[in-house]
């Protein structure tokens, strides 16, 4: 039986960095995740780990990148405008198939914007955080615990598939204080016979490049890395069901916009209501099948988001548009209280059913 | 008995650069380098983005492709990874001057144990010969057409000079290569920045004031003759901080 | 005795070895044409060669091997 620890989300997301075997962070501090970089700062000499406080968030991401071509386990944080200054490395490390985890703890923008929480850095992660064709796996904590058991997994799966895995939370998880379990389990180990460790006169040099000037190349490496993504789709998909089972109408949230959900969810049901949730924990690859299972059978559905609305574009593709899809949001660093989820429920409910 | 001949740390892919380009000297210096100290199964090295974007196909050893003026950055990754391992840099003066001119202060600030190879030819080669930080006053390029304006682009950027006021910086030597003189204080430059590495002493980098004849528009050896009379004398050779000397000193 | 050897097939005709000669004894072979399309560099006079490498040092692309 686990004890378990009080801590806040950016902590106990370093913490499980380390028990996931990670030895490296690079990061640079910027609002609402500093405390990831200053607990790394502490702990990361503590098991002869390395901690170094780069130049910048290009600095560091290309530090990651140097890591990882040496094949070992690294990560390095940042929110919103820093993750903007990433998107180069994130390209190169998508074009490169390296592991790394990549944490953005979201706040409001664009531009300098607040540093409130939001979740308007959605397309950032799964469509565009970088130039070229590529995605990195989107894991979506709801709570300090999944700040912790997302991030454990989270290497595991970036070793597994050669991608990035993006920790994609919103402000209020790094900050929020809650009760954790610590134990994680087993580190996955993984062969790397492409990792630069020297060729101690023993094999072939590796290269580690993305760089393919001949054109059929270059098509061949995006379509066996298409192929590896297929494998993720099909095998990697993680969400979670709220009041499912009987639902007429269906909210579709992640993060602090779920917790807030769940609440007006219960306060609806109270009234009568049968709305439920289907919370994606993996944003890509998106839970497209259980989506369109859900339009079936509810009347609308709700995108409970800290953006102008994002995440209801991958809903209304999954459920290809069967159902009206409602858009209940906060921008700027607002939160979406109750109320404002259990007003998008009644305008649903006046709504629902209209497309035959 | 051979007493010259290419270096094994070299491998057979034969080098796409223009003929007379100094890169080829250049990286046979490194690779020389790498086979006297025979470690050529410890090191990684860090390609840049310019002319050698390639060279993780000449040099026989693992490598890694950074992005432009990234290096250093990529370097201290690796580095920090696996310190047992030797690490190096070649990079051009677009990439270590302009965009990577972060990147290259704070690698040396920062005291990383690394070695830079850093290839100054005062033109943006890979793209076709548009103006460098490194352009001489009055040097004409595709975006310099009139001439590089001091009045409205300002001056060159003299790295050596520039790092040698960073207290980790702990080797800094300028170079060149356009006679046979020269090349031979390369190599000897060269190989030391390596040798402190093995060391633990900081931050070693050698400037190699080199040429461009395809942009310059001249013929190889006028490219060599033009870098003396005027690329030397903008940019004079010599060390620039050695703290080896001066604890030798002591 | 000195003695060099020319790769031709990788030489570029740069002429920076010719250049380099304290003897004079390097040159463009104008009677003769690589693969790719260069004349490539030869010498003259081997029993002139004193294996200084001096051409070798300045080739960008190991043309040359000295031996002695």
């Amino acid at each position: 039986m686990a004890d378990k620890v009080l801590m806040k989300g950016n902590e106990a997301l370093a913490e499980a960095a380390m028990m996931a075997g990670c030895r490296h962070y690079f990061g640079y501090p910027i609002t609402p995740q500093t405390e990831v970089a200053a607990y790394m700062a502490k702990r990361m000499p503590q098991i002869d780990g390395v901690f170094l406080q780069a130049e910048s968030e290009i600095a560091a991401i290309n530090m990651v990148i140097g890591v990882a071509s040496t094949g070992k386990r690294v990560m390095t944080s940042s929110s919103s405008p820093g993750i903007s200054l990433k998107s180069e490395g994130l390209s190169y490390l998508a074009g490169c198939d390296l592991p790394a985890l990549v944490v953005n703890v979201q706040r409001g923008g664009p531009g300098l914007g607040g540093i409130q929480p939001s979740q308007s850095d959605y397309f950032h992660a799964t469509r565009g955080a970088g130039h070229g064709d590529f995605h990195m796996i989107v894991l979506a904590p709801d709570s300090v615990q999944e700040m912790v058991s997302l991030t454990f997994k989270g290497f595991d799966l970036a070793d597994q598939y050669r991608m990035t895995t993006m920790i994609l939370a919103d402000g209020t998880m790094g900050q929020m204080m809650e009760p954790v379990s610590l134990d994680m389990g087993e580190v996955k180990k993984v062969d790397k016979p492409w990792a630069l460790t020297g060729t101690k006169g023993e094999r072939k040099p590796n290269i580690v490049n993305s760089l393919f000037l001949k054109p059929e190349e270059l098509e061949q490496f995006n379509l066996d890395r298409y192929a590896r993504y297929k494998v993720v789709e099909e095998n990697e998909v993680m969400y979670e069901e709220y009041c499912m089972d009987d639902a007429e109408y269906c909210i579709v949230a992640f993060g602090v916009a779920a917790r807030v959900s769940k609440n007006a969810i219960d306060e609806a049901r109270a009234r009568g209501v049968k709305v439920g949730m289907i919370r994606p924990i993996t944003l890509w690859p998106f839970p497209k099948a259980v989506l369109k299972a859900a339009a079936a059978k509810v009347k609308a559905f709700i995108s409970v988001e800290l953006s102008m609305g994002q995440m209801i574009e991958d809903v209304q593709l999954a459920t290809e548009c069967a159902r009206p899809v409602l858009l209940c949001n906060r921008v700027g660093g607002m939160i979406p209280t109750t109320k404002n989820v259990l007003d998008a429920i009644d305008e649903a409910v006046k709504a629902g059913g209209a497309k035959a | 008995m051979i007493v010259f001949e290419k270096p094994k740390a070299l491998t057979d892919a034969p080098l796409h650069y223009c003929p007379g380009c100094t890169h080829g000297i250049i990286h046979r210096l490194v690779a020389e380098a790498i086979d006297e100290l025979g470690i050529a199964g410890e090191t990684i090295g860090v390609a840049s983005v310019g002319c050698s974007v390639f060279s993780y196909n000449y040099f026989n050893c693992d490598m890694v492709q950074a992005a432009h003026g990234r290096a250093p950055a990529v370097a201290t990754g690796v580095k920090r990874s696996d310190p047992s391992k030797v690490v190096f840099t070649y990079q051009g003066d677009g990439d270590l001057a302009a965009i990577g001119t972060a990147e290259t202060v704070h690698a040396a600030a920062r005291r990383e144990n690394i070695t830079v190879i850093f290839v100054n030819n005062a033109i943006y080669g890979m793209t076709g010969g548009q103006m460098a930080p490194t352009t001489l006053p009055g040097q004409v390029t595709q975006t310099s057409p009139y001439g590089r304006d001091v009045t409205r682009v300002g001056y060159p950027v003299k790295v050596c000079e520039l790092l040698a006021g960073t207290d980790g910086a702990a080797y800094l030597e300028r170079v060149a290569v356009n006679n046979v003189q020269n090349v031979k204080k390369a190599k000897k430059a060269i190989l030391k920045a390596f040798k402190n590495q093995i060391e633990g002493k900081g931050f070693s980098l050698i400037e190699v004031i080199s040429t461009c004849p395809t942009n310059w528009g001249m013929a190889p050896d006028k490219a060599l003759a033009w870098a003396e009379e005027n690329m030397i004398p903008y940019y004079p050779l010599g060390v620039y901080k050695d703290i080896t000397a001066d604890e030798e000193a002591k | 005795m000195a003695k060099v050897t020319f790769n031709t097939d990788i030489c570029k005709g740069c002429g920076l070895c010719v250049g380099a000669c304290p003897k004079h004894i390097v040159a463009l072979l104008d009677d003769v044409i690589n693969a790719k399309g260069y004349h490539p560099a030869g010498i003259t006079n081997q029993d002139e060669c004193i294996g200084c490498a001096f051409c070798a040092t300045m080739c960008p692309d190991c043309v040359i091997t000295v031996e002695k």
